[in-house]
């Protein structure tokens, strides 16, 4: 089989989640990875959406964030006090899966503004959503998103969410409970911050994709792991499944 | 106790311009009836406060009626930007819209301190952020017991809180289910609240999950079949998601935006 770009994204997304429990699911490319995860392979994966969902097992993929396949099939409806406060705040959830418009070598997040230069009014985002606090308080975190300069840059031109602040021990400084960025997944490859610095380093390229691609796509000099491995290629099973997925079929 | 009453009776009862008017549902029981019949009555510069200014805030700033926006969520839900929302931050039009910007948890307790009656609500949010640099409403405080730092966030006290709900009965008791967002805590920490409902019944049959919202909470109710068209209300109506796509390419362009809103809002009234 062939595959696209994006769906190697996908796919290694859906991987991240191997042995997690419980999963705080973003809008967008986290919904689909989250959801692919269930379908491949983490079937008991708990999926828990900010709208007040525990336990989601939607059938198809969900519209939006409130889409109300997410509740009828979750475990338990919560209002959005309560998911953020006693589910969320209180460290209960392992792994929160996030987007992103903009992130920086050490996985801080902008999904506020973008700097558009001089004499030219500032380029609205959505938001920050749950992100500050999904990040802040998640076991550890996984960020999805295309991997190119404008997405991977030098210096954010806002900082809506914290991953590693200003480099080691800034988490700590900050009073951030969870571990944090554990790998940034892009249609390229895998980055991960590394054990000493906490700067993303490339760690893994996607088949076809060379470490160079993935060097010239990011904004600051991005680092390449010395044992720098390919990703599995994506399985048929997989790919079966993501593509009934995106096409909001029921799962096979 | 709530008073049952037209839609146009109760807007214009409760709803004045200058007011912060809270409209809250959470991607599910958006009251957009409500705010058509606001936008019909010219009812402006207000403070608008919701979670997620989706579709439903969209119109009302591209029509004017906003003066600033409380908010930590500004997409379209599964789609894209909100075209009318960004031409007003970028470029001013058809006004200036002032920021007041949150995280999610920063906004939801907000808005139980508003329920409270409390000044403030703490939690464990902002750390490392760069929001609170551009907001009034979030500080720190330091806990008594523990000596940590956390966030503390203004609460959120609306003048009006508008919602829509699946039904209400005669005496005006309301009840709603599904994804209950945080209309409940919406309602609670406004002084006048108006609901518009899918039906009137006899009887409230108790539904699981459900929150009841006592007539003695609520000033008006206000019958709107589908009231919350294009978002959805649980088992009632369900997402027109083909109308949020098309919204993408309507709010785009400001003239295609206003003859959209003449033809489908104003003119649908007359």
């Amino acid at each position: 089989m062939t595959w696209t770009p994006d769906e190697l994204m996908t796919v290694n997304a859906a991987r991240a989640l191997a042995g997690a429990r419980t999963c705080f699911v973003g809008i967008g490319l986290p919904s689909a990875a989250a959801n692919l995860a269930r379908r491949t392979i983490e079937p008991g994966l708990v999926l828990i959406y900010e709208s007040g969902t525990l336990g989601s097992k939607p059938s198809r993929l969900p519209l939006s964030i409130g889409d109300g396949e997410l509740a009828d099939t979750a475990d338990a409806v919560v209002s959005v006090p309560e998911i953020f406060n006693y589910w969320l705040q209180a460290g209960r959830i392992d792994v929160g899966f996030l987007g992103a418009a903009q992130v920086d070598r050490y996985a801080n997040v902008n999904t506020t503004v973008i700097d558009r230069g001089p004499g030219r009014p500032e380029g609205r985002l959505p938001g920050a959503g749950g992100a500050p606090e999904i990040a802040a308080s998640c076991g550890k975190v996984l960020l999805v998103l295309r991997h190119s300069p404008r997405n991977l840059v030098g210096k954010l031109d806002f900082v809506t969410t914290v991953g590693h602040g200003d480099g080691p021990g800034a988490r700590a400084r900050l009073g951030l409970p969870g571990a944090g960025p554990v790998a940034v997944i892009t249609d390229l490859g895998i980055m991960r911050p590394d054990p000493e610095t906490a700067e993303l380093t490339l760690t893994d390229v996607h088949p076809g994709t060379t470490a160079g691609q993935a060097v010239a796509a990011t904004g600051w000099p991005l680092a390449v792991a010395a044992d720098l491995r390919v990703t599995e290629p994506p399985t048929e099973a997989e790919l079966t499944a993501l593509r009934r997925l995106a096409q909001g079929a029921p799962d096979a | 106790m709530a008073e049952i009453r037209s839609l146009r009776d109760a807007v214009a009862g409760l709803v004045h311009s200058g007011d912060t008017v809270a409209m809250e549902g959470f991607t599910h029981l958006i009251p957009f009836a409500a705010a058509h019949e606001m936008i019909r009555q010219r009812v402006t510069d207000l403070t608008l406060v919701r979670m997620t200014p989706d579709v439903i805030y969209d119109q009302l700033i591209g029509m004017g009626a906003a003066r600033k926006l409380v908010f930590s969520w500004g997409g379209n839900p599964g789609v894209g930007s909100l075209h009318r929302f960004r031409d007003a931050v970028e470029n001013g039009w058809p006004r200036p819209l002032e920021l007041d910007e949150h995280s999610h948890a920063g906004m939801a307790n907000r808005y139980v301190a508003g329920a409270s009656r409390l000044p403030f609500a703490v939690l464990r949010g902002y750390r490392g952020s760069d929001l609170p640099s551009r907001s009034a409403t979030i500080s720190t405080v330091v806990c008594p017991f523990t000596g940590e730092e956390l966030a503390a966030v203004a609460a959120i006290n609306p003048d009006v809180t508008v919602i829509h709900a699946q039904r209400a009965d005669r005496d005006g008791n309301v009840q709603l289910w599904g994804l209950v967002g945080v209309q409940k805590e919406a309602a609670l920490a406004a002084s006048r609240v108006l609901v518009t409902v899918e039906e009137i019944v006899d009887d409230l049959t108790p539904t699981p999950g459900a929150v009841v919202l006592p007539s003695w909470t609520v000033d008006a109710v206000a019958v709107a079949p589908n009231g919350a068209h294009p978002s959805y209300a649980a088992g009632y109506t369900v997402r027109d998601n083909g109308f949020y796509q098309q919204w993408d390419a309507v709010s785009r362009d400001r003239d295609a935006f206003l003859r959209w809103m003449d033809e489908n809002v104003l003119e649908a009234a007359r």
